[in-house]
């Protein structure tokens, strides 16, 4: 598993073709002394069915980055590629089609919609992209421990089993690429990793590339690779 | 597609988990939808009445000629304009009674009728049967039923003559009954007279004019220009549809809470859609797709609450409307599809400007700051910023009405920037008010209970804004009915002096009748009056309104008692001379005709100049009157009306001379009454337009409380959350509701505060601008501070029902549920 040299380029992926490629990426806010930079020209690449930590202090612009690759925000300069498409070129709608049906992201505050019950909650993106297959959705559910809950709303599980939602939403669609923001920080240390374990695993399952940001060296030793954000440049 | 079903199913689902809030804002959208569909329905109602009045077989709906100083004129005229070539067709008009119910006969000449009316008129035998003889007197179906009479039945008048055999029209306007022109002439006792020639097409270029045929006795007065029943109730309208505007403004209150709260709770949801794929556009779709669907289904049942409503306010409308104005309408009511149409229409527009705020704010705000309640916060607080500017702006709006605005829509367009901006204002006042009393609380306790109250505003701020505009309306509004009723009675008290009052069914009769009484001892003086009609014209505004001039004999009742607002010295001694005349306010004010101003008043006997020296208060008459010397009228107007009767005696005989005269003259004394019934009846005619008033009052102030009861509710969830480190460290849940019930009173009881000066300006709009310009007369302003009292309890009371369920639920919360929110699980 590659440690050091996580700030690699897309060259740097060897023989197989990157899924993810930024490039040059900067982005500021607006603050009361003029704008605030949080990243600042980072390149990053990343292939298919690979997974990267993403690490560092908070503010550093992990999230930030996150974010501007789930098309959600809107990068300063740089260029954002998943397969090939330019995300930073992309229209309101070509990112919200990407999302739906390229990306599964898990938010840290699981994100799940209070009205709806867990099954439909586990289901809402892949029918969102025309590919609901209940067997899928019943093998994750069962994988994630959530079949005997599919019934039950979100406010009535607890946070542990809302967090599992949360993963088995965003692979629910079999992504090609699975971006999670901390996705176990909420959860004690045993519950997390046992997350982590089925997170990776159905993400290799449904061959999906995986982008993690979190603050756990331990969590992040677990995945393929580890990038480290500093003042918003990559760590060398 | 795939995105927008699936958004769409999922903000739905949010109702589903929330079915009180589902409640709240479909009941906002259905009672507003509900009141204002309910006062369309009742206006158009009348509308299509009024057409149905003003289109009889086109009389009204056509070009006609009629006498230059009102009244009847010679047939001849009819022969001279037909042989010059106009295509001109006689008609006459005039009332008759049937029972003790008037009603408009209408005489006309189906061969030379203009073709809109010849079209309206039955065709072969039934023509033929029409002109008789015995003829035929159609009627609505409306009218045969009132009468209780079926087809072909001969109603008795007086003067021992009768109606042809009745026939349904039903395209005829209810309590108008059509006959052939000869019938007519003789049942209202004018031969060889008519009332107009309704032209039936436009003269030819090369035909004589009309100065020509007819000199200067008759003018042409178009369509538009006839004195129509829907000119002369507009304003009555325009007052019920100010009402129904209000409470459709209040019941939006509670739908644009509803919704302004929905879309801060649905924000995750939003955020999720957005993160996991969904597009703005779709989004935005899914939103207003929702939007519209609401607003149909709760459009469609508020009109059904509408159909009630009007359905109930009818008899009382009908009522009001005949007493003042003599306008009959149908009893039925009838629904026409524009009425639907309209009343969804109002339904989406309302939901549309309800809903557009939060849309706007939620569609705009960043995918990633529009879960973060603060975001929503700041955006808030610009918003109410922008509130307190949009206040400003109705209130100057308001003034620049009240300044420099004329007619009865400036008029209404001041009081609704007066309330708007208030009801806009309000958060402020009461902040400030908040943030006094955070400073100088002792207590942690009271400390909190302020600042809390301050952040629970704006949350509450909507329908404390509907609960001001129903209590200052209130007050208003029974300011003043409260004031009229007392100035109504006492004015009645100084103009009905009479002990008895009747009318004679022919003018044979009559003059037999008033032998018959001069022989009598018990009574004291026998007052004949005589009425005739015409048309004013004034320089000053340019205009000319029509007229009626009433001659009554010198004598002491009018001169001790007639009440008059200013007069001249000697003002009766004037009008007994026959040089003066008394004028009405209403005529006063719409010819902007000044005491000591002379007169041009044009008879049938060359104009008649006399000076103005006294105006009287007229309340209730649509129309502009003139009291003048009865002789002196008789000698101009020798076709003028002299039937009607008042006669003076000891109020013990007045019962025997009633009797005496009925048992004398049956059917020849056309109606009589004495002095209570009459006032009776004038004050059972204003007690039911009132009755209107007051039940969409009471409306407006149920409507805000839902208002409040919605807020409370969908607030109540939230409220958990807040109360929750209360009870932690020790505060019970039972001091925490009665925290909550102590906030609630204290909201409304400020409100109820604020809307007694407002409630006051809105009296004072209502009695010295918006009555005057609608009917003409100006009330005294009265205050009643037993009703600010009656409103400020009620405001208590609706707060503290509005509060009840909510505040129950919070005493019960389980401990659990409180626990939650330290657990982070809720």
């Amino acid at each position: 598993m590659s440690v050091a040299s996580a700030a690699c380029d897309a060259t740097e992926i060897g023989a197989r073709s990157p899924l993810l490629r930024v490039t040059n990426l900067s982005k500021s806010y607006p603050g009361p002394q003029g704008p605030l930079p949080v990243l600042h020209g980072v390149d990053l690449a990343l292939a298919a069915g690979e997974s990267l930590a993403l690490m560092g202090e908070s503010g550093s612009g992990k999230s930030t980055l996150l974010h501007l690759v789930a098309g959600l925000d809107h990068a300063d300069s740089g260029a954002i590629h998943i397969d090939d498409v330019e995300v930073t070129n992309l229209d309101d709608d070509g990112r919200a089609a990407l999302r739906r049906k390229t990306l599964g992201v898990v938010f840290q505050q699981f994100n799940l919609v209070p009205s709806l019950t867990v099954g439909d909650n586990l289901a809402l993106q892949a029918r969102l992209a025309g590919r609901f297959d209940e067997s899928w959705r019943d093998q994750l559910a069962a994988r994630l421990g959530l079949s005997a809950l599919l019934d039950r709303y979100p406010e009535q599980v607890s946070g542990g089993q809302q967090q599992r939602v949360a993963v088995g939403r965003a692979l629910a669609p079999r992504p090609r690429l699975l971006l999670a923001d901390e996705p176990t920080g909420n959860l004690d240390e045993a519950t997390g990793d046992a997350v982590l374990d089925l997170l990776l695993e159905l993400a290799a399952t449904a061959g999906a590339a995986v982008l993690m940001v979190t603050h756990s060296a331990r969590l992040a030793g677990r995945l393929d690779r580890r990038a480290t954000l500093a003042a918003g440049r990559l760590a060398p | 597609m795939r995105q927008f079903l699936y958004a769409l199913a999922t903000l739905a689902s949010h109702w589903r988990r929330r079915p009180g809030q589902f409640a709240a804002l479909f009941t906002g959208l259905a009672v507003a939808t509900a009141l204002w569909s309910g006062v369309a329905a009742l206006n158009d109602q009348a509308r299509r009445s009024y057409d149905h009045a003003a289109g009889a077989l086109g009389v009204g709906a056509a070009p006609s000629l009629v006498a230059a100083s009102g009244g009847f004129f010679a047939q001849d005229a009819f022969l001279a304009f037909r042989r010059a070539g106009w295509k001109v067709s006689p008609v006459i008009e005039g009332p008759i009674r049937l029972g003790d119910k008037a009603y408009r006969l209408l005489g006309v000449e189906p061969l030379t009728l203009p073709k809109i009316a010849r079209d309206k008129m039955p065709e072969g035998e039934t023509l033929d049967d029409f002109l008789g003889p015995p003829g035929r007197a159609l009627v609505a179906p409306q009218t045969l039923r009132a009468l209780g009479l079926a087809e072909g039945a001969t109603p008795a008048l007086g003067d021992a003559e009768h109606l042809p055999p009745l026939a349904i029209e039903k395209d005829l306007a209810p309590g108008t009954i059509v006959v052939d022109i000869g019938v007519a002439q003789r049942l209202l006792h004018r031969p060889g007279r008519l009332s107009r020639l309704l032209l039936a097409e436009q003269p030819a270029r090369d035909a004589p004019s009309l100065e020509t045929i007819g000199g200067d006795a008759l003018r042409r007065v178009e369509a538009d220009d006839a004195p129509e029943l829907a000119k002369l109730t507009e304003s009555f309208h325009l007052n019920l549809t100010a009402f129904g505007l209000l409470a459709y403004v209040v019941g939006l209150f509670i739908a644009h809470a509803s919704f302004g709260l929905a879309f801060e709770q649905r924000l995750p949801i939003i955020r999720t859609l957005r993160a996991i794929g969904v597009s703005l556009r779709a989004l935005a779709f899914a939103l207003v797709a929702e939007l519209m669907l609401l607003a149909t289904l709760a459009g469609a049942a508020g009109m059904v609450g509408g159909y009630l409503i009007a359905a109930a306010l009818l008899p009382d409308i009908a009522a009001s409307l005949e007493g003042l104005y003599g306008a009959e309408l149908d009893g039925a009511l009838g629904l026409t599809p524009g009425w639907w149409a309209s009343g969804v229409g109002m339904a989406l527009i309302g939901a549309t400007i309800a809903a557009a705020s939060g849309l706007v704010k939620t569609l705009r705000l960043p995918v990633l700051a529009i879960a973060q309640p603060f975001a929503w916060r700041e955006a808030q607080r610009l918003w109410l910023l922008r509130q307190g500017a949009l206040a400003a702006l109705a209130l100057a709006g308001a003034a620049a009405a009240l300044l420099f605005g004329e007619g009865l829509e400036a008029g209404f367009v001041s009081m609704a920037g007066l309330l708007l901006g208030a009801a806009l204002a309000l958060p402020l006042p009461l902040a400030a008010a908040l943030r006094l009393g955070e400073k100088r609380a002792r207590g942690p306790l009271a400390k909190w209970f302020f600042a809390d109250a301050l952040q629970q505003l704006p949350g509450l701020s909507l329908a404390l804004m509907a609960l001001l505009l129903a209590l200052s309306t209130n007050i208003g509004v029974g300011s003043m009915v409260e004031g009229f009723r007392r100035t109504f009675a006492q004015w009645l008290d100084q103009r009905l002096v009479a002990e008895i009052y009747f009318e004679a069914s022919s003018e044979a009769q009559a003059r037999a009748i008033e032998t018959w009484l001069a022989a009598r001892e018990d009574v004291a003086a026998v007052l004949p009056l005589c009425k005739a009609r015409t048309t004013l014209r004034s320089s000053p505004v340019a205009s000319s309104w029509p007229v009626e001039i009433v001659g009554a004999p010198p004598h002491e009742t009018f001169s001790a008692h007639f009440p008059l607002l200013e007069a001249r010295a000697d003002a009766w001694g004037r009008v007994a001379r026959g040089d003066g005349a008394l004028i009405s306010e209403q005529l006063a004010r719409r010819l902007r005709l000044a005491l000591g101003s002379t007169l041009d008043i044009p008879t049938p006997t060359g104009n008649w100049g006399v000076e103005i020296v006294g105006v009287y208060p007229d309340y209730g008459a649509a129309k502009g009157q003139m009291r003048v010397d009865h002789a002196a009228l008789a000698a101009r107007w020798p076709d003028a009306r002299r039937l009607d009767y008042m006669l003076r005696a000891r109020p013990e005989d007045a019962p025997a001379v009633m009797h005496a005269l009925q048992t004398q003259f049956g059917a020849g004394v056309a109606r009589i009454i004495d002095q209570a019934s009459l006032k009776q009846r004038s004050t059972t005619i204003f007690e039911r337009t009132f009755a209107v008033t007051a039940a969409l009052d009471a409306l407006t102030l149920v409507v805000s409380a839902i208002a409040l009861f919605a807020s409370l509710t969908t607030l109540a969830a939230a409220r958990v959350a807040q109360l929750a480190p209360l009870w932690a460290v020790g505060v019970s849940r039972r001091s925490l509701s009665w925290l909550e019930f102590a906030r609630v009173t204290l909201f409304a009881a400020a409100t109820a505060l604020v809307s007694v000066p407002l409630g006051l300006a809105l009296a004072y709009d209502l009695v010295a601008i918006v009555n005057v310009r609608a009917f003409g007369w100006r009330l005294p302003f009265h205050v009643f501070p037993s009703q600010w009292l009656e409103v400020f309890a009620l405001a208590l009371l609706t707060a503290a029902l509005a509060s009840l369920m909510p505040i129950r639920r919070l005493a019960r919360v389980a401990p659990a549920s409180l626990l939650a929110v330290f657990a982070n699980e809720r």
